[in-house]
């Protein structure tokens, strides 16, 4: 049953990658694309899909395509950015708290556990709140609350590793422990981070659409799929595909992702266990 | 059950196997795990399916059970007749009835067969419930009768225990109560001793015994252990392959093994009366059962092998005394080879033989008083409550050249003995000298440039290499640290004659660890070892791993290497017959103390200490001398807590008033034997 499910998910593995080059396509070329995300014309507003634009206008007549397009800059720059801060910080202070141990180790544990005692997203909305909105600050908001996972995990992997044996046989080796780090430490707990960052980049998308959503993301004119969803709401009976264009499109990105950090996570899996 | 008993005396098959394959296919191939097999377990009798590890035996006795991981797993032929029902051909829904009812299974790990989250009492009443029609009172009253039968102290307290309050021995006894719950007519017992200690084996085998006589079940028992077998056996099949390649009486068996395999187990015993010589080897490695053989499946590692035996496969014979074994040398038909291969045997042994060292005695390590505690914290702020004195005051030296085994139960302080040692845990007090360097006081940087003096070898050959590297990094990885070897090239050139030392081939050193079996792992840590041309190499457990075959190449390699390059080894085990095989010097260890220390020759012929004589008698040797086995009572302390007084004094049948008070001094017997007991005071 297991194995049937999983041939079927090989098959279905090539469209989320697919979503995934296009989302990082428009996010890099969307600037360059002869697009007019912020023209107002009022005599097409709230205009449905149809022969005029294929995802039809928004409330001040702007063309939803093109506002789309442009909201995956935003929100694939955001992911990228916490996810690279996150791991910078969290996979340092996870190796150096479980390398070296002692009181450090006890300090980052306790801190780990009353960051893991807040809601995430809330603290992110109330740092976001504080510094007021924009890009950087996202960044900086979810980078908070981000960086804890990572850590976690990567202490915990480093704790596990340190027990083998081989390590062992390298300190009595005689090998420096910068050396014993790169060599013996490093290459055995990057898979499972590498995993956790791909599924981190889905949660980020859904956060910074939901800060953006509350209005501490992106400025307008701006766009970003969560603040085009916001714009949305208040015509939702009247012009549904305001709010369905920018939530589909966000939930087919996160997904895709979802699909492929399943998909590392099992390449992964398969070296480890030949190489048991 | 007075009933059932007076059928099951009534001698005769209980069950019947005939043809059983079982395959495992993946995408690529079809494995034949278990490829044709016949026999009969008669009732009341124990039944030994004899070895080593990837034969198939494990998987010989799921398919009895149809336990063969589905969809992978599948039974494809054959027949398991219990009395006259055929188990292949019941439901699912039936097969359920005989199970643990009819025929119950144990197995090796008992820290895995037991739920963590339910009381031992809960789990074995589970199973009363399960196969008979008890009340809930009457089925609590039968299981602590079960718990009572299985040797479990106080039965009414444990019964409210979870097993992680449970010795291991403890837990396999609770296994055991579990199968018996159901009062099977067979007992699967799959190498229900192997994660055992010696002393706690004897407790466990014992008790099956007792049990036998007592039900009057029949026990199949899955083994690789010749020693087991030769204790408790009545019949004996040998696996090689997939399939049985010889079946005998027990005393027919160890007396006279007819196929060229069983014959070739016995010799790799390392044995006392062997230390002179090598210890004969399998050549190759066993077969891969993805193949259709079209000759005996032995022949490529058989002495005896010619021309038929690599074009025809063999027919089951009947030797005259009622076994029979798969071989073409007792066909009849075949005509033998004009060369008995016994003299080519004989020829490789003379050569083989070697020379003893000279006497020669320099000290290369004294180790003097060494204690190593743990702290145990508790608490927010990690306070200390206590000490755990993994080694307690120990001292030890070890001559050039020499052999010293420090042997002893899981849990005694001996591997935290090479650990200290090597210092990769610091000791707490104490002095470790090697030549005339103190390395405990060196700092970490000196320490560093002198480490590649000591070497170690560690027990698990799959964990102790970086599966992401390759062999050359591997081995190299002690030169550059060392700054030994010259330059990239030169060292490339001494991987690969580290790699032919240890047996590989240069052209090994491309590849990762995973490519590996068990045995060629331990060859390449050996080569990593050696690259930094070590004086000592603490050897922790190396063998026990591998199996027999397996075991005893690396001991003739070490062996050789000891005299070739005049290594010294301080050599950690629980396994005394390896000991007398290798060592030339033999430290006893208890809780942290040595207890015994002599030449090997004077500890194992002439044991003082209580627990030495225990721990000698405990383990099952091929040879039926009679000897009466010494029973510990319990199991040992915690080395939180040692017991006040002689550590030993709970467990030991001579201990007086004088043991509770004091540990007793080093009282020397030779000059040479020293040990620890008031006996001798």
């Amino acid at each position: 049953m297991k194995a049937k499910t999983h041939k079927s998910l090989r098959i279905l593995a090539h469209w989320p990658i697919a979503i995934i080059i296009c989302w990082c396509l428009f996010a890099l070329l969307g600037p360059l694309l002869p697009l007019q995300p912020n023209e107002i014309d009022l005599t097409r507003i709230l205009l449905p899909p149809g022969e005029a634009s294929v995802l039809g206008y928004d409330d001040l007549g702007r063309p939803i395509f093109d506002r789309v397009i442009l909201g995956a800059k935003t929100s694939f720059l955001v992911s990228l950015w916490v996810v690279i801060v996150s791991l910078l910080i969290g996979v340092t202070l996870g190796i150096v708290s479980a390398y070296y141990g002692g009181w450090f180790d006890h300090v980052v544990v306790q801190i780990i556990d009353i960051f893991l005692a807040f809601p995430g997203i809330l603290l992110a909305i109330a740092l976001a709140g504080i510094m007021g909105p924009g890009i950087e600050n996202v960044v900086i908001a979810l980078s908070t609350v981000g960086w804890v996972g990572y850590a976690r995990l990567t202490r915990a992997q480093v704790l596990s590793v340190k027990q083998r044996e081989h390590i062992q046989a390298a300190v009595a080796l005689g090998s420096q422990s910068t050396s014993i780090f790169y060599k013996h430490i490093l290459p055995l707990i990057l898979a499972p981070i590498i995993v956790e960052a791909s599924f981190g980049i889905a949660g980020i998308v859904i956060a910074e659409a939901g800060l953006s959503f509350l209005g501490l993301g992106v400025q307008p004119p701006e766009a970003s799929w969560g603040n085009m969803i916001r714009d949305g709401a208040r015509y939702l009976l009247v012009a549904p595909h305001m709010v369905l264009v920018p939530g589909i499109v966000l939930m087919l990105v996160v997904l895709a992702v979802n699909l492929a950090g399943d998909r590392l996570r099992d390449y992964f899996d398969v070296r480890l266990r030949s190489s048991v | 059950m007075a009933k059932q008993n007076s059928k099951q005396n009534e001698p005769g098959p209980l069950l019947t196997v005939t043809g059983l394959k079982t395959w495992f296919e993946t995408s690529d191939q079809t494995v034949r795990a278990v490829d044709g097999v016949d026999f009969t377990i008669n009732k009341g009798e124990t039944f030994a399916l004899l070895g080593e590890s990837g034969c198939g035996k494990s998987m010989t006795s799921l398919s009895l059970m149809r336990l063969v991981p589905e969809p992978a797993g599948r039974i494809v032929a054959g027949s398991v007749k219990l009395h006259d029902e055929d188990l292949l051909q019941h439901t699912e829904k039936q097969m359920r009835n005989v199970r643990g009812k009819r025929i119950a299974m144990i197995f090796q790990e008992p820290m895995t067969s037991l739920n963590p989250v339910l009381t031992i009492g809960r789990q074995i009443r589970e199973t009363v419930s399960r196969h008979s029609r008890f009340g809930d009172f009457s089925a609590k009253k039968r299981t602590l009768e079960l718990l009572e039968a299985v040797g479990i102290p106080d039965p009414k307290r444990r019964y409210e225990e979870y097993p992680h309050q449970l010795s291991g021995g403890m837990k396999q006894r609770v296994m055991i109560a579990i199968a018996l719950a159901g009062d099977p007519e067979l007992l699967i017992a799959d190498e229900p001793t192997t994660a055992l200690d010696v002393t706690i084996q004897a407790q466990v085998l014992d008790l099956l015994k007792k049990l036998q006589k007592d039900t009057g079940m029949a026990i199949m028992l899955i083994t690789h252990d010749l020693g087991v077998v030769a204790k408790m056996a009545d019949r004996v099949a040998v696996m090689y392959a997939g399939q049985i390649v010889e079946q005998a009486d027990r005393n027919q068996f160890f007396s006279n093994p007819q196929h060229p395999y069983s014959k070739k187990l016995f010799d790799s015993l390392p044995t006392m009366t062997k230390r002179d010589q090598h210890l004969a080897v399998i050549r190759g490695s066993v077969p891969s059962l993805a193949q259709v053989f079209k000759g005996c499946r032995f022949e490529p590692r058989c002495d005896y092998a010619w021309d038929v035996c690599r074009n025809l496969v063999p027919r089951w014979c009947d030797t005259n005394n009622g076994g029979g074994a798969l071989c073409h040398l007792l066909d009849p038909e075949q005509e033998r080879p004009a060369k008995t291969p016994d003299e080519k045997t004989k020829a490789v042994e003379t050569e083989a033989v070697i020379r003893k060292i000279s006497a020669a005695k320099t000290q290369l390590l004294h180790v003097d008083g060494l204690k190593i505690h743990f702290p145990v914290q508790k608490g927010l702020f990690k306070r200390t409550v206590g000490f755990v004195k993994a080694v307690d005051d120990l001292s030890l030296e070890i001559p050039k050249g020499k052999t010293l085994a420090l042997v002893g139960e899981s849990g005694c302080g001996k591997t935290t003995v090479g650990k200290g040692i090597l210092q990769l845990v610091r000791p707490t007090a104490g002095c470790v000298k090697l030549e005339d360097v103190q390395l405990n006081r060196l700092k970490p940087k000196e320490l560093r440039g002198k480490r590649r003096d000591v070497q170690i070898i560690f027990q698990d050959p799959f964990s102790s290499m970086n599966p992401r590297m390759m062999v050359k990094d591997i081995i190299e990885e002690g030169m550059i640290a060392q700054k030994v070897g010259g330059d990239a090239k030169q060292r490339e050139t001494r991987v690969e004659e580290l790699l032919e030392q240890v047996g590989l081939s240069a052209e090994h050193k491309l590849r990762y660890p995973h490519e590996f079996s068990g045995g060629q792992r331990q060859r390449i840590c050996i080569a990593r070892a050696l690259a930094v041309e070590p004086k000592l190499i603490i050897c922790d457990e190396p063998t026990s791993a591998l199996d027999v075959s397996v075991q005893a190449q690396i001991l003739n390699l070490l062996k050789d290497l000891q005299v070739k390059l005049g290594l010294s080894y301080l050599f950690i085990t629980h396994n005394l017959s390896v000991v007398e095989y290798l060592a030339h010097e033999i430290a006893v260890m208890y809780l942290g103390r040595i207890v015994e220390y002599g030449q090997v020759e004077e500890v194992m012929n002439n044991p003082m200490h209580p627990y030495t004589k225990a721990l000698l008698s405990a383990v099952p040797t091929i040879e039926n001398d009679g000897r009466e086995v010494i029973k510990l009572r319990g199991e040992m302390p915690s080395p939180v807590n040692p017991p006040v007084g002689c550590h030993f004094n709970p467990r030991c049948a001579h201990a007086k008033q004088k043991c509770r008070n004091g540990y007793p001094d080093p009282h020397a017997v030779t000059e040479t034997h020293k040990v620890r007991c008031f006996l001798y005071d």
